[in-house]
Parts: structure tokens; C-alpha cells; sequence
């Protein structure tokens, strides 16, 4: 069983790394970057939390803790959830389980990744010249008139990391359209791929306005071109307008793809067909394509006009309908399942938790009256971290335990991963639901110091970070060792039935050494269950 | 320490909201019950291992997804429709509203009654009489937010924004800032303390008179010579602003805009942004002469001027250019 072939990983050079063209390689590579954004992110969270634990502010400057908030954000969206499933699991995975070579464009799929560090690179030198402390979000006039710090360094890093983004959109929505192996038609392809297709569509029509909006600040910052500050003729909610309309719809690239992983893992682990496939792929569409009309929710608040907040809002309540679908039918096929707790599917089983959660307090905040007293607070804060790390990082790490077998060729020990899985889906309840609360007793968001009677759930929250800290770092030190001391893997460990799984794990530079044909439906377990019960039986038996 | 989990409602608003909340929270339980209740027993049931029968059902899928696409649908529309009517109602100030005027300023809140008192990062307000915040910035968006009151408004540079409430409970509540503003935004914090309508009448008595808000505009109307231009005998043709407040304004270039107060206060400092139809561009910018406070002013002469005019004295919209003064030139 043990298959020592030659496979994508046994180069070893530095060169044959930088200059790779494999997707599975650029993976890895993204991989690792990632990695490196989210841990100075996730210190800038910790130190938030440890200044948060008391009223006063007594650790950190206001203004050092305005910056943690800033890198934390700038970070943890840009370089760490927009790229973390695509280009990490999209990356590795798109291809085999289309059945193809590599991605439509190889080499641009290496620019991407180079753009990616040149972006990055900004960001970080903002980051350890002095920092921004305009909030992600870079409102204005703050950010353009009044910010200290290195506002332009950022802005450059995020503009540049953009064009990565809209790289690799290009490419995946070329490759799903031209790499597909034969007999793989479109209602045949994993609900993954399609969540990254529409995730694709979004990061090709919404970063360019980024761009542009990043520019126009520039323009004002440099130039003094009345566009923004009032003070020159501008307008500055002209700029929350921009802002909005590329970063609801990329709230939208950070989890439709985490929904795309979670169909996997959830028909993979009750060995179910998914229920109401073509409702799950055509929700992925419905969102991608209605999260571009609903922006105007951030500015409930602003003293747009009652007519815009209400279109604005209603649309919103119609946007919450496909994801909605999507859990209905995630549980449904659990229905009649065999159902094995394995750590992925502990992750999958989470992310639906915590992201209906997410979802419903959503409604709270498209509802216009509830809306003006909850923005802006803590409340917000809890809403989106539950979607969005309660949901993509859940789904991130589900899906990374899921195709490390074949990533790496290695299994990670099964009791380790069921351990942080749980860890971590405690100690980030215990983390963000005292905030929900927070929230409604009014304590507003970006606040260095707070009035006393906050504290006891500030208290909770921190603790719940520390909590939150193991389950991440335990995974970190059981992958690692797996990656020399896992058990092997052997082609297909859970015994799925995706292409990826049809090849040697790890699979050779070339994916398949003969292109496979595509003859029966996706997630056809009840067929691979009845025609291969043994090999299923065996590889079962593995786990 | 003090504990609490649920904040005081004191507004009128503040009872309506929490109704939303509360229902709000009811359709989030049930729907944390509808889905997770059937999970959890999928979840047991259909372990691997368990010997239950696991032949696929017959059903029509379809059926059952038109069902729950509906069922969401329907309910987020009521959601939806009683957000909305209470946003309204939260948007649309009664007639009565007493009006103070907030101007927000990196770190502070700079508040001022219309009888002339002044306040900073405090805010005094009786039980039970309507009070309209009139709202705006001098640098950068900060945000007005009475978490008692359930009511919150950005404070925008170069505009005015609005936010309303009648307070039902005496007391002294949290004011803060909720838009973030720079290095001290968790310092932009104050208090409002609702009075008695007694005990409010003496504190606005207290301390030494003050203008009205009103009157000072009148005096900067006449030292800045508006009153020059503006007077029916000038020489320079120039409209006349009585009842000029709330009516349509035909520009040149042909839109018409209504005159409310961004409007007047617009006219003041950016003249050359629009000018009223068959009218010269003669006047001169005030920008930089004026704080905002002294802007405000203004704009409450001017919306004053006319509202205690006998109707035949009121300017008839259409760009009639009547010239009138309704007081003694000085
Ligand atoms: C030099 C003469 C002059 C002075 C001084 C002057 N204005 Fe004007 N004002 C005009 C003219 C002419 C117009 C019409 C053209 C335009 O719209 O700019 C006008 C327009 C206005 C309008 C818009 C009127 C409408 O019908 O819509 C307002 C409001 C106004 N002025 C307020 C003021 C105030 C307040 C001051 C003092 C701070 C002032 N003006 C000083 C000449 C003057
Ligand atoms: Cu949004
Ligand atoms: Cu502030």
C-alpha cells in the first residue's frame, strides 16, 4: 500500500520552491504565508484582550491599542481570511478534483503569490514602521486628513494585495471552465467548486472598486483633491458608499468558500449524497450576486436617507434566504447517515453552529431600528467574528485536516485533532457570545478603556481567547509532527469520492497520470459503498 | 463591581426597540431550534455503528425545499416591515421637538439649548418633553449614541444629522462616542442626566443668561452685514431670506433643492455652490469666519426669520424675490 513514488514534493531546493509553477506547491506556499499574517494578527487580538480585561487603560497607549486594532483587522482580512481557503485548499484541491494538470494559467498563478508578498511586504513594514490606527476601515476624513502613521504604506499593501486576489479569481473561473475532466459537467462538480467559482466572481467584479477607492484616498491624501473631506468639497460617506460595496460583498468571499468545504466534509462523513445539490450550488450564486446590493446596511446609522435604508435592509433579509438553504440542507443530510465524528467533520459540525449563530444575529443588525442601537457596538464585533472566524477559520481548519492526507501523505493523529476541534469551538463561544451582550448594554467598539460595569464580560471574553489559543496552537504542533511521524496515508483515507482522492497522496507533480473520467454524479457514497464495500470497510478501518 | 445584563430603557423609543430585540431573539431561538434540535438527533441516531434502517426516503426534494426557502422568506418580511416602520417613526421628529444643537470635535462634544446654555460631553434633558438633536462635526465622523435611550446618529462633517427621543426616566445614563475618531475616541465619552421638567428649568436658569441661540445669529446677521445685502433697501440684489426655511429654491442651472438647514448652512460658507436662479454670484464666502456653533446660530435666525411673519409677508417659493427685512435695519 505504501507508495514511495516520486510525488510534488521531492524537490527540495529553495529555488525549486520560489520558482514553482505547480499549484500544489503555490499552495503550500500561500500556506505558509498565511500563517505568518495570522500570527501577528492573532498577538495584536491577544493584546487587545489582555488591555480589555480591566476598565481602565492601563497596558497599552491609547494609541498602540488603536494600531493592535488596525493591524489586527487589516491583517485577519486581507492577508489572512480573503486568501486562506481560496488560494490555500482552492489552490491545492481545484485542480485535482477537476481532474486536471494544473490551473489554467500556471505562471500567473505564481504572480499572484508574488504580489501577494509584495502586498504583504507594505503591510508589514506599516505594521513595524509605526503602525496605522485608522481601523480597517480607513474612514473618512480620518484616515485622509487627520490619521498618524503610515496610512499610505497600508493602503499601498492592500491595494497591491488586490490585484493578487483578482489573479487568482481569474484564473480559478478560467480553470473551472476549461481544466474540467471529461464527464465532469457542471451539476457533476463538488458544491467546493462552485462555491469558489462564485467566490471567484465576486473577488474579479468587487476588488477593482477597492482599487479605486484606495486611489481616490491617495489622491486626496497626496494631492488635496476634494473628494472625501468635506472641508475641500468632498463627501466622506461617498467613501463608506466605496468601501462597502467591494467589502460587503467580500465578507461574502470569506465564507462561501468555508460552505463550500463544509459540503464536503459533511456528505464525506455521514456517507450521504448531499441533500438539495443544485439549492446548495445555486444559493452560492444567489449570495455571490446579491451580496453586491446590500452594502448600504454599514450606514444605517449615517443619516443616509430612510428610502436608501430601507431598500438597503430588504435586500439584506433577501440575502440571508440561500445561506439559510444551505444549513437546512446541510442537516438534512445527515438524515439516514453513517455518520463518523472525525475531526473535519467536528470542525464542519461547528461551523454550522457557530455560523447559523452568526447568520440570525445578522438579522438583528439588517433590521433598521434594532440596527441604530446595536452598530458600532460590541455587538457587531460578536456578530462578524462568528461568521467569520466561527465560520472560515472552522471551515479553513476542517478543510486543511481533511486534505492534509493528501497534502502531506501523512495522517495527523485523529485524538489530537478531535481535542482542538472542540477546544476551539468552546473557547470561541466563550470568547464572542459575552460580547452579543456587551453589545446591547451599549459598549461601543474600538474602546481603549470602558466604564466598570463591562467588565465581568470583558473578563469572560478574555478568558475565552486564552482558551481560543490552545485550539489553534495544538493543531499547529500535531501537523507538524505528523508531517514525519503520521501514519501514512495511502490514496484515499476517508474513502471519499472526489477526483483528489483518486490519486497517490502525496499526488506526483503531474496530478494523474492518465486524465480521469467522470461517470457517475458527485457524492455517490451509497454506489462506491455498494460496488466497493471492502476497499471502503479497509480504509475506514485506518481512521 | 456593578453587574448588569440588560441596560435601562429610558425613552419612549427604548421600549419599542427592546419589543424588536425581544422578538428578534424569539425568532433566533427558533430557529436555533429548528435546526439544531432535528441535528442533534440525526447526529445520535445515524452514528456509524447504530444499527438503525438507513434506506433512503422517496420524497420529492423540491417540495421540501420550496417549504423552508419560504418559511424564512415570509418571517424575515415581518422582521423586515417592523424594522422599518420603527426606523421611520425613529426618523420623523414630532412638530414640538425642542431642538439642541451637538457638534462633535476631536475628543469632545460641545452641546448648546436654544435659550443660549452651553454644555460639554453632558447633556440635560427633561422627563417626558420631545428633544431633536440637531448634529454635526467639525473634523472627522463621530457618532452621538444614548444606549438608554436606544438611539444613535453619526455626527458628519458638513452636514447636519438628527436624532430625536422623549425620556421617561430620570437619571443620569452613558453618552458615547460609537464611530471610531482617532487617538482618544474611548475618551469621547459624557454623561446625559434626565431631569425633572422642574429641576431642568432650574438648571437652565442657573449660572449667568446666556444669548439665546436665536439672538446671536441675529447679531451675526447684522456685524457680518448680511443684513447689508439681504435688506429689502440694498443695492446689491440678493434674495430675501424670510420664510426662506423649508421652501423649494429654483437654482441656476435648473434643479431645484429644498432650503433646509445644510442648505442655509452651505449658503453661507460654499455661496458659489449654488446659486438661486436669476441671482448673481456676489456673495462672499463666510468660510473660516464662523465656527460651527456660530454656523448653527445662523441657520436658527434664519429659519426663525418668517415663522412669526403674518403670511402675506412669506416669500412664495418660485424664486419670487421679494425684499423684505422683518426688523429695524441697524
Ligand atoms: C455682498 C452681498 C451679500 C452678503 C454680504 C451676503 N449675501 Fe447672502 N446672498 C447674496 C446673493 C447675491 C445671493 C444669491 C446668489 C447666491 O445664491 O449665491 C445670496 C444668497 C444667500 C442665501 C441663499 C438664499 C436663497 O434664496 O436660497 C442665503 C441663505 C444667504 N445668502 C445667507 C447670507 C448670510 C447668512 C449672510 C451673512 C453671513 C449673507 N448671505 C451675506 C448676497 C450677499
Ligand atoms: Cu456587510
Ligand atoms: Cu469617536
Amino acid at each position: 500500500m505504501i507508495d514511495l513514488r516520486e510525488n510534488y514534493l521531492s524537490k527540495h531546493t529553495i529555488r525549486s520552491w520560489l520558482l514553482t509553477i505547480d499549484h500544489k506547491r503555490i499552495g503550500l506556499l500561500y500556506l505558509f504565508t498565511i500563517l505568518i499574517f495570522f500570527l501577528i494578527a492573532a498577538v495584536a487580538a491577544g493584546l487587545m484582550r489582555l488591555e480589555l480585561l480591566t476598565p481602565q487603560g492601563d497596558l497599552l497607549l491609547p494609541e498602540t491599542y488603536n494600531k493592535m486594532f488596525t493591524i489586527h483587522g487589516v491583517l485577519m482580512v486581507w492577508f489572512f481570511l480573503i486568501p486562506s481557503i481560496p488560494t490555500v485548499l482552492g489552490n491545492f484541491v481545484l485542480p485535482l478534483v477537476l481532474g486536471a494538470r494544473d490551473v489554467a494559467f500556471p505562471k500567473l498563478n505564481l504572480l499572484s503569490w508574488y504580489l501577494f508578498i509584495l502586498g504583504g511586504s507594505f503591510a508589514l513594514y506599516g505594521v513595524f514602521a509605526g503602525g496605522v490606527d485608522t481601523g480597517w476601515t480607513f474612514y473618512t476624513p480620518l484616515s485622509t486628513t487627520y490619521a498618524n502613521g503610515h496610512v499610505m504604506t497600508m493602503a499601498a499593501g492592500v491595494f497591491i494585495a488586490g490585484f493578487s486576489s483578482i489573479l487568482t479569481g481569474l484564473n480559478f473561473i478560467v480553470t473551472t471552465h476549461k481544466m474540467r475532466a471529461p464527464g465532469l459537467t457542471w451539476m457533476r462538480l463538488p458544491l467546493f467548486v462552485w462555491a469558489l467559482y462564485a467566490t471567484s466572481l465576486i473577488m474579479v467584479l468587487a476588488t477593482p472598486v477597492l482599487a479605486i477607492t484606495l486611489l481616490l484616498m491617495t489622491v486626496e491624501r497626496f494631492w488635496g483633491v476634494g473628494i472625501f473631506n468635506p472641508a475641500l468639497g468632498g463627501d466622506p460617506l461617498l467613501f463608506q458608499h466605496l468601501f462597502w460595496f467591494y467589502s460587503h460583498p467580500a465578507v461574502y468571499i470569506m465564507i462561501l468558500p468555508g460552505m463550500g468545504v463544509v459540503s464536503e466534509l459533511i456528505t464525506c462523513f455521514s456517507r450521504k449524497k448531499v441533500f438539495g445539490y443544485s439549492f446548495i450550488a445555486f444559493s452560492s450564486m444567489a449570495i455571490a450576486v446579491l451580496g453586491f446590493v446590500v452594502w448600504g446596511h454599514h450606514m444605517f446609522s449615517t443619516g443616509q436617507s430612510a428610502y436608501a435604508g430601507m431598500v438597503f435592509s430588504f435586500l439584506s433579509f433577501l440575502v440571508s434566504v440561500p445561506s439559510a438553504i444551505k444549513v437546512f440542507n446541510w442537516t438534512a443530510t445527515l438524515y439516514k447517515g453513517e455518520i463518523t465524528f472525525s475531526t473535519p467533520m467536528l470542525y464542519a459540525l461547528g461551523f454550522i453552529g457557530l455560523f447559523t449563530l452568526g447568520g440570525l444575529t445578522g438579522l438583528f443588525l439588517a433590521t433598521l431600528a434594532a440596527d441604530i442601537h446595536l452598530t458600532d457596538t460590541y455587538f457587531v464585533v460578536a456578530h462578524f467574528h462568528y461568521v467569520m472566524v466561527g465560520g472560515m477559520v472552522l471551515a479553513f481548519m476542517g478543510g486543511l485536516h481533511y486534505w492534509w492526507p493528501k497534502i502531506t501523505g501523512r495522517l495527523y493523529p485523529e485524538k489530537a485533532g478531535q481535542l482542538a476541534a472542540m477546544i476551539t469551538f468552546v473557547g470561541f463561544n466563550l470568547t464572542f457570545f459575552p460580547q452579543f451582550l456587551l453589545g446591547y448594554l451599549g459598549m461601543p467598539r474600538r474602546y481603549h478603556a470602558y466604564p466598570e460595569e463591562f467588565q465581568i464580560f470583558n473578563v469572560l471574553s478574555t478568558a475565552g481567547a486564552s482558551i481560543l489559543a490552545v485550539g489553534y496552537l495544538l493543531p499547529v504542533v500535531y501537523l507538524l509532527w505528523s508531517l514525519k511521524n503520521g501514519q501514512r496515508a495511502g490514496e484515499n483515507p476517508w474513502a471519499a469520492t472526489g477526483l483528489e482522492w483518486t490519486t497517490p497522496s502525496p499526488p506526483p507533480e503531474h496530478n494523474f497520470d492518465q486524465t480521469p473520467v467522470v461517470t457517475r454524479p458527485p457524492y455517490d457514497y451509497a454506489y462506491q459503498s455498494t460496488f466497493h464495500p471492502r476497499e471502503v470497510e479497509q480504509t475506514l478501518e485506518n481512521v | 463591581m456593578r453587574f448588569q445584563v440588560f441596560p435601562d430603557a429610558a425613552s419612549t423609543t427604548a421600549v419599542q426597540v427592546d419589543w424588536l430585540l425581544a422578538f428578534l431573539s424569539l425568532v433566533t431561538l427558533f430557529f436555533l431550534g429548528i435546526i439544531f434540535v432535528p441535528m442533534g438527533v440525526f447526529l445520535y441516531r445515524y452514528r456509524r455503528g447504530n444499527p438503525v434502517d438507513r434506506t433512503p426516503l422517496n420524497i420529492s426534494t423540491w417540495k421540501i425545499e420550496v417549504f423552508w426557502t419560504t418559511v424564512p422568506l415570509v418571517l424575515t418580511f415581518v422582521i423586515f416591515g417592523w424594522g422599518a416602520g420603527l426606523y421611520v417613526h425613529m426618523k420623523t421628529p414630532p412638530e414640538d421637538a425642542q431642538e439642541i444643537y451637538v457638534v462633535g470635535k476631536q475628543w469632545m462634544w460641545r452641546l448648546q439649548h436654544p435659550e443660549g446654555k452651553r454644555e460639554i460631553n453632558a447633556l440635560h434633558v427633561p422627563v417626558g418633553r420631545t428633544v431633536k438633536l440637531m448634529i454635526t462635526s467639525e473634523d472627522v465622523i463621530h457618532s452621538f449614541f444614548i444606549p438608554v435611550f436606544r438611539v444613535k446618529q453619526d455626527a458628519v462633517p458638513g452636514r447636519y444629522t438628527m436624532e430625536w427621543f422623549k425620556a421617561t426616566k430620570a437619571g443620569t445614563y452613558h453618552l458615547f462616542c460609537s464611530e471610531y475618531c482617532g487617538t482618544q475616541h474611548s475618551g469621547m465619552i459624557g454623561w446625559v442626566t434626565v431631569m425633572e421638567p422642574k429641576d431642568y428649568q432650574d438648571w437652565l436658569n442657573s449660572g449667568s443668561p446666556q444669548e439665546t441661540q436665536i439672538a446671536a445669529g441675529e447679531r451675526l446677521f447684522h456685524q457680518l452685514g448680511c443684513s447689508g445685502c439681504h435688506a429689502e433697501n440694498s443695492k446689491v440684489r440678493a434674495p430675501s431670506l424670510v420664510g426662506l426655511y423649508g421652501k423649494p429654491v429654483p437654482l441656476e442651472g435648473g434643479t431645484i433643492v429644498t432650503a433646509d438647514e445644510r442648505y442655509l448652512h452651505d449658503s453661507i460658507v460654499m455661496p458659489a455652490k449654488q446659486i438661486v436662479f436669476g441671482y448673481e454670484n456676489l456673495m462672499p464666502s463666510f468660510e473660516g469666519q464662523l465656527n460651527e456653533e456660530q454656523l448653527f446660530q445662523l441657520v436658527q435666525y434664519l429659519k426663525h426669520l418668517g415663522r412669526e411673519q403674518p403670511p402675506e409677508y412669506r416669500r412664495q417659493g418660485e424664486g419670487a424675490a421679494q425684499f423684505i427685512v422683518p426688523h429695524e435695519a441697524p
